[in-house]
């Protein structure tokens, strides 16, 4: 019997190469969905067709253009209180963005600097941080955020310091196992030879080598922010009516769920959608920066 | 007579372990004149690298320590310097190279900006300046196009180069004592050639001390005037490389002379030194060579040998050299 298997390298060949579109199209779609989430959040009094607040009760509950009873005056149709669903969408990007990159600067900063810091000097400065950052990680991070708005009143700020106040952790984390790696490079020990301070040894040399894993870190964090930001505007204790949010506009359907599904349905799509990019963006990178992972 | 540009006394530098102490330099002494080779030989783990770290005063904090010692530049007691003043020897009076170049670079930034970090550090010149002693430090390396190598990343060179490179960033700042620990090993054996010429060259031409780390006899004996022979944590033999090489007066530097494979050998087995070096936290008593030694007596697992100069300029530890 032939046990010879015949290889079509041309099969092998049309493979690959659907396999390269493929992880090509993972990297081009969420770019462009959050390439679009950010152009209507910058300009969105210029693209929304009403004013996100402007309450018009004769046209409450109105649906989208494609059903029946809906019209092209508003194509996603209108809320509870008549207001442009649309509108409130493009307007929504805006805080959900804007929550996004707000904490996650502050996250990133304070996480990075402590990891470097705990990583590099070690000892009992490490020691010390960690158990800090343990602690941190041991709340429930959405009860914490709660608690704070319950205490702080309901707000845009009160929903970026509640999410940056235990966000900074997870970097932390990630940045001193990082640290500790770089500390014992060659690099490191050449830049101390040369007689490099270690305030200098940290921001020159450990900072640029850890940017990798930084970088696939807030991507991936961008997703899981607007979703805590979604669930909190859900539960009341995020950003207050009438400002729109994904979340709160989710929370405002809830009662017409049966009779008017577009309220939650669309600011709910557009949290999937943006989370989804997000994360897929950031395995993209994750494969592509990660060395250990990187294919030929 | 040379002046002595460093004098290191009774140094000792332990690892405080969590099994235990292990001496890693347990007492050694010697000095290094201005614009000479000294070669530290020694199997690995006998302390060779960390004598280096010890002169810098960079051994891996807190577990690395240097409990006992001086160790004198120039008049001055490095263990006394606090953490500032040290900074300011390093890189400027005394630098390193590491052995493997593969590594030793920082992978984000070009070469120029690598070597112009330590300008900068200790000459506080102005940009043009400093492009100007970045390109003056890579030709005395004798790396070509230094304009061109200047803009390049680390992994856009070869082994070799990148090791020259090392050794710019190292002589950049025109220190007095360099000290290199094995950088020819991460090296094929054409390239260890070219690099110790070079290193040869760059020494007549700055008259920089240099104590040179290594494990092989070929090397010591292109590069270094003086060789100290360490095994355990102690120097055994110390003496001008003819000497050694002529007359090896203590049984391990014999015994080392005698492993090594020589041209135009008869064939037959390599002779080796029987058994393994002692493990540093658990010492023997007496000499530490005196498990593996071939003439050793009763008095050499009792006592410790002292330090005797046989000659000028020749020391030796051991009993049964008078």
């Amino acid at each position: 019997m032939d046990t010879t298997k015949v290889i079509d390298w041309d099969k092998v060949g049309r493979d690959a190469q659907q396999k390269r579109i493929f992880t090509q199209l993972t990297f081009i779609i969420p770019v462009a969905v959050l390439f679009v989430m950010v152009i209507l959040a910058i300009f969105a009094p210029l693209l929304a067709p009403y004013p996100y607040d402007q309450i018009a009760m004769s046209d409450r509950l109105m649906a989208p253009f494609f059903m029946d009873g809906g019209s092209t005056s508003h194509i996603l149709g209108t809320d509870n209180m008549g207001r442009d669903i649309l509108s409130r969408l493009i307007y929504g990007a805006q805080i959900s963005l804007s929550v996004a990159v707000m904490v996650i600067a502050i996250t990133a900063g304070i996480g990075t600097a402590l990891g470097i810091v705990s990583g590099y000097i070690g000892g009992r400065t490490d020691a010390f941080l960690m158990r800090i950052t343990d602690i941190s990680l041991a709340f429930p991070a959405i009860l914490i955020a709660i608690l704070l708005a319950a205490t702080i009143g309901p707000g845009y700020w009160t929903v970026v310091i509640a999410l940056s106040f235990l966000g900074w952790a997870p970097y932390a984390r990630l940045i001193r196992g990082e640290a500790l790696k770089l500390r014992e490079a060659d690099f490191v020990a050449q830049a101390r030879i040369i007689g490099t301070s270690p305030m200098r040894v940290m921001i020159r040399h450990i900072f640029p080598n850890i940017i990798n894993p930084l970088i696939i870190m807030v991507t991936l964090s961008v997703g899981m922010v607007i979703l805590t930001e979604a669930i909190l505007s859900y539960l009341g204790a995020g950003i207050p009516a009438p400002a729109a949010s994904w979340g709160n506009m989710v929370n405002d359907g809830r009662t017409y769920i049966d009779t008017a599904w577009w309220i939650s349905f669309f600011p709910g799509a557009a949290i999937g959608l943006v989370v989804l990019a997000g994360n897929f963006l950031g395995d993209w990178l994750r494969d592509k920066l990660d060395p250990r992972l990187r294919q030929i | 007579m040379s002046k002595v540009l460093l004098q290191v006394e009774d140094l000792h530098s332990f690892f405080f372990t969590r099994k235990g102490v292990v001496k890693a330099v347990d007492g050694i002494s010697f000095h290094v004149n201005e614009g000479e080779t000294f070669g530290i030989v020694g199997e690995s783990g006998c302390g060779k690298t960390v004598t280096g770290l010890s002169i810098l005063r960079l051994l891996p904090e807190p577990a690395g320590q240097i409990v006992g010692g001086k160790i004198i530049l120039d008049g001055t007691n490095l263990l006394e310097l606090d953490k500032k003043e040290m900074r300011t020897y390093r890189g400027r009076v005394i630098s390193m190279i590491l052995q493997d170049p593969m590594t030793s670079l920082n992978p984000v930034y070009t070469i120029g900006n690598q070597i112009a970090e330590t300008v900068r550090l200790h000459q506080g010149l102005r940009d043009e300046k400093v492009d100007e002693e970045v390109i003056s430090a890579l030709r005395l390396l004798d790396i070509p196009s230094p304009e061109v190598v200047m803009g390049d990343y680390p992994f856009q060179l070869s082994g070799g180069m990148r090791q020259r490179v090392v050794g710019a960033i190292a002589m950049s700042c025109h220190p007095r004592l360099l000290i290199a620990d094995e950088p020819t090993t991460a090296l094929d054996a054409t390239i260890q050639a070219q690099y110790i010429a070079l290193f040869k060259d760059v020494q007549k031409k700055t008259n920089v001390s240099i104590i040179f780390i290594t494990h092989d006899f070929g090397v010591v004996s292109n590069m270094c005037h003086r060789v100290a022979v360490m095994y355990a944590g102690k120097i055994l033999e110390t003496a001008t490389t003819r000497e050694i090489f002529k007359e090896p007066k203590h049984p391990y530097t014999s015994a080392l002379m005698e492993s090594v494979p020589h041209l135009g050998q008869k064939s037959g087995r390599l002779y080796s030194i029987k058994g393994q070096p002692p493990s540093l936290r658990d010492l023997p008593p007496g000499c530490r060579f005196f498990p593996r030694c071939p003439v050793a007596e009763d008095i050499c697992q009792q006592q410790e040998p002292a330090e005797v100069e046989i000659s000028e300029g020749h020391f030796v530890s051991c009993w049964k050299v008078k």
